[in-house]
């Protein structure tokens, strides 16, 4: 009898096993994976593309006295503060703060601006931002009818440039995010923040931004972990260059695992963007756990 | 409950089994498939043309084999990458491959190439292929891994129109790189909407920064990338650093194009498809196969244009002897190792190479001949005015160090030739950092001073 009350309890977690493989296969299995094959000097080619070797540490000492490193985790840092923790994150809750009050048809107007180019695929969005700011592209065009000279911005300004295209591109998500969580602010509350004389910006900082950080912690998470692993609109829009000065942490792991067929290497970085991911995920996480009493 | 579960199950059993009938299983007898990986691109379809020839060829000779052809689209390095990811796994490994002559050694070493020694000496036309030639196919083991289909050289291709403009002495032949500057700034006077002379650098051209442009510069310095005696790399050599110097004056004084559009990893299709044809550009390092972009049906076909453009001989630093640089490498066809059907793939290589296919993709492709019957033949020697100039630079002409650790330090040459041209190194300090990375990827130990 107690047997078989076990096994109906085993049967009852039988729906999730397909889900639970597929988890282990294609999130678990990369990681440990990629963590693997950094211990090792797995090659594309040569010798040790058949037997690679057990190296240790080996490349994670050798990440350290790479001069690209640094740069590139500086860059890394960077870019998703610029672009996503300051860019999509306050951008998307300004635009979600100020659709609530415009008129209908120009926040469906702008709504439908702000999510086009979320929709678009990566690589669409990534070839109309290298377009937007190449040497023969629409900025240079528009401000030419301004008098100002052409710039190469992909090669003067690159970071900026991959910023920009990257804020364009990921608004949508976080103004989306916040509209639904304004959406859940109650009423009575501003209202009654309004009868006791609070205006607007202290209605924002004192009773909106307070309910809502819920939203905002998962906001974050999610935007930076997106932002961390972006890699196709900076290949095509600077390939990393000019002399590594848009190489962030992916595009590192993808040229050294792939133009130098140096797999082991390559996913030594890898695992480093891994380990700063989890490291986020987990302050955000401690910031939403607070939020309980 | 445990209704829903097993419906849960069966379901997922049923995809299980439909993913596996998608795998390709043992083909049945008298229904086998080659599979066949080349590069194709939008300006680059001579190879496809061959292998569609040569497909249908080998079908009709061999009924019931189907030869698959898998057209990889990208540019070198990405074709490289994509080949050696999927040679990777024997499931995925291709039959009959193209294969660039510097990856073959490095490639044999991961046991991704079949030794064709025993099939090759029964084949009775290899006897035609140039000596030279089939060294590229060899491996450290002196086996033969690889065929070759052509070969190339490198030369400066100038605009006679621009150098008649400049009061320049036609046909142009430089005698030292002082003879290349002067020139250079003699055009940038005459026409100051013109790039005068070219070169690649940066690693958005990857290996056509070295192929057409360094290494001409290195090996004329007299010193060289390798020492094939102590078998070890070169470091600290004056070479290097005269060379980066070179390019340094050339793009500081905007006798090249611009270092953003130099960057730009399609800036040749510029050069091939605008500059040149709309009299933009003075002269650039390029390859021997040049004329296959312009001649009738090529991708930026180009009437006249053995009239407007000519081509002379990279020279020395100071003029020394041999007077002249060249670079050489070309592609090849191999067989997969791991392939189920390899005499069967082998003969689809043969096919792909024989005298008739040969010829059509070398005049195609403005090739050197790698097969003396093709070399020999009317049609070759009359496609264009060229031929007979770049197939005479062999004679000066070097290989590229074809060993495993080679596309990690043609990377690191790369990288200093963009330190260098977007000033963020001086060629001193862009040449120590090249010694750095040497060191770390080959090891100290096997590197010399020069």
């Amino acid at each position: 009898m107690a047997a078989n009350h076990r096994t109906r309890q085993l049967l009852r977690y039988l729906p999730v096993l397909p889900a639970v493989l597929l988890l282990l296969v294609f999130l678990a299995g990369p990681v440990l994976w990629a963590f693997h094959s950094s211990l090792t000097d797995a090659g594309l080619t040569g010798r040790s593309a058949r037997n690679p070797e057990w190296v240790g540490l080996e490349n994670y000492q050798r990440l350290l006295q790479d001069p690209v490193f640094p740069l590139s985790l500086a860059l890394t840092v960077l870019f998703v503060a610029g672009s996503a923790i300051v860019g999509q994150n306050v951008l998307g809750l300004a635009l979600a703060v100020l659709m609530r009050r415009a008129r209908p048809v120009v926040s469906a107007t702008v709504g439908t601006a702000v999510v086009a180019a979320w929709v678009l695929p990566e690589i669409v969005a990534a070839f109309a931002a290298y377009a937007f700011f190449s040497r023969d592209g629409t900025l240079n065009q528009l401000l030419g009818n301004f008098g100002a000279s052409e710039t190469d911005w992909l090669y003067t300004v690159p970071m900026a440039a991959v910023i920009l295209a990257n804020i364009w591109r990921g608004t949508a998500f976080s103004m989306l995010v916040y509209r639904a969580a304004l959406n859940g602010v109650p009423a009575e509350l501003t209202e009654a923040a309004h009868m006791d004389g609070a205006g607007p910006w202290q209605r924002l900082a004192f009773i909106t931004l307070p309910v809502i950080r819920g939203s905002i912690a998962t906001n974050l998470m999610l935007v930076t972990l997106q932002t961390l692993a972006v890699f196709t609109l900076i290949w095509v829009m600077t390939a990393g260059g000019p002399a590594n000065g848009s190489t962030t942490l992916p595009v590192l792991a993808y040229q050294e695992a792939f133009k130098f067929g140096d797999i082991g290497y390559g996913t030594a970085v890898a695992s480093v963007l891994i380990l700063i991911g989890a490291v986020f995920g987990a302050a955000y996480l401690r910031l939403l756990r607070e939020r309980k009493p | 409950m445990l209704r829903r579960a097993s419906k849960t199950v069966s379901l997922f059993a049923a995809a299980v089994l439909t993913l596996a009938a998608c795998t390709p299983g043992n083909p049945a007898e008298g229904n086998k498939t080659i599979k066949v990986a080349y590069q194709k691109t939008d300006s680059f379809t001579a190879l496809d043309t061959m292998f569609q020839d040569a497909k249908k060829e080998f079908e009709a000779a061999n009924q019931g084999v189907t030869v698959e052809l898998q057209p990889i689209q990208g540019n070198d390095d990405d074709y490289g990458t994509k080949l050696a990811l999927a040679l990777r796994s024997p499931s995925t490994a291709p039959d009959v491959f193209y294969e660039d002559t510097f990856k073959v050694r490095s490639d044999v070493d991961a046991g991704y190439l079949l030794n064709l020694d025993s099939r090759l000496a029964g084949w009775g036309e290899w006897d035609k292929f140039d000596d030279a030639a089939k060294e590229a196919g060899k491996a450290d083991d002196g086996g033969t891994y690889a065929v070759p289909l052509g070969t190339d050289t490198r030369a400066i291709w100038y605009n006679m129109k621009i150098f008649e403009a400049a009061g320049v002495a036609l046909p142009w032949r430089p005698s030292s790189w002082q003879d290349i500057l002067d020139t250079a700034r003699k055009i940038k006077a005459a026409s100051p909407g013109v790039i005068p002379f070219n070169m690649y650098a940066g690693k958005g051209t990857g290996e056509g920064t070295v192929m057409q442009g360094f290494y001409e510069l290195l090996y004329g310095t007299g010193a060289g990338l390798y020492d094939p005696d102590s078998k070890k790399w070169v470091v600290g050599s004056a070479g290097f650093k005269d060379s980066l110097t070179f390019l340094k004056t050339l793009y500081s004084e905007n006798l090249a194009v611009a270092p953003a559009e130099a960057l730009d990893p399609n800036v040749w299709k510029k050069v091939f498809g605008e500059w040149f044809p709309k009299a933009k550009l003075g002269a650039t390092v390029e390859g021997s196969y040049a004329p296959s972009f312009w001649q009738d049906g090529g991708s930026y076909a180009w009437p006249g244009y053995e009239q407007e453009m000519g081509v002379a001989p990279f020279p020395t630093q100071n003029g020394g002897a041999p007077g002249a640089v060249s670079m050489s490498g070309g592609w090849t066809l191999a067989v997969g190792a791991e392939t189920k059907q390899p005499d069967l793939a082998f003969n689809f290589l043969t096919t792909a190479l024989n005298a008739k296919n040969s010829l059509a993709f070398t005049v195609a492709s403005s090739q050197i001949a790698v097969r003396s019957d093709v070399a020999a033949d009317p049609a070759y020697q009359s496609a264009n005015p060229f031929v007979k100039d770049v197939s005479g630079l062999v004679s000066v002409t070097k290989y590229r160090p074809a060993t495993s650790d080679y596309p990690r330090i043609s990377a690191a040459v790369q990288e200093a030739t963009e330190a260098v041209i977007t000033g963020s190194r001086t060629p001193e300090q862009a040449a120590a950092d090249y010694d750095t990375a040497v060191a770390g990827i080959v090891g100290g130990d096997k590197t010399i001073r020069k």
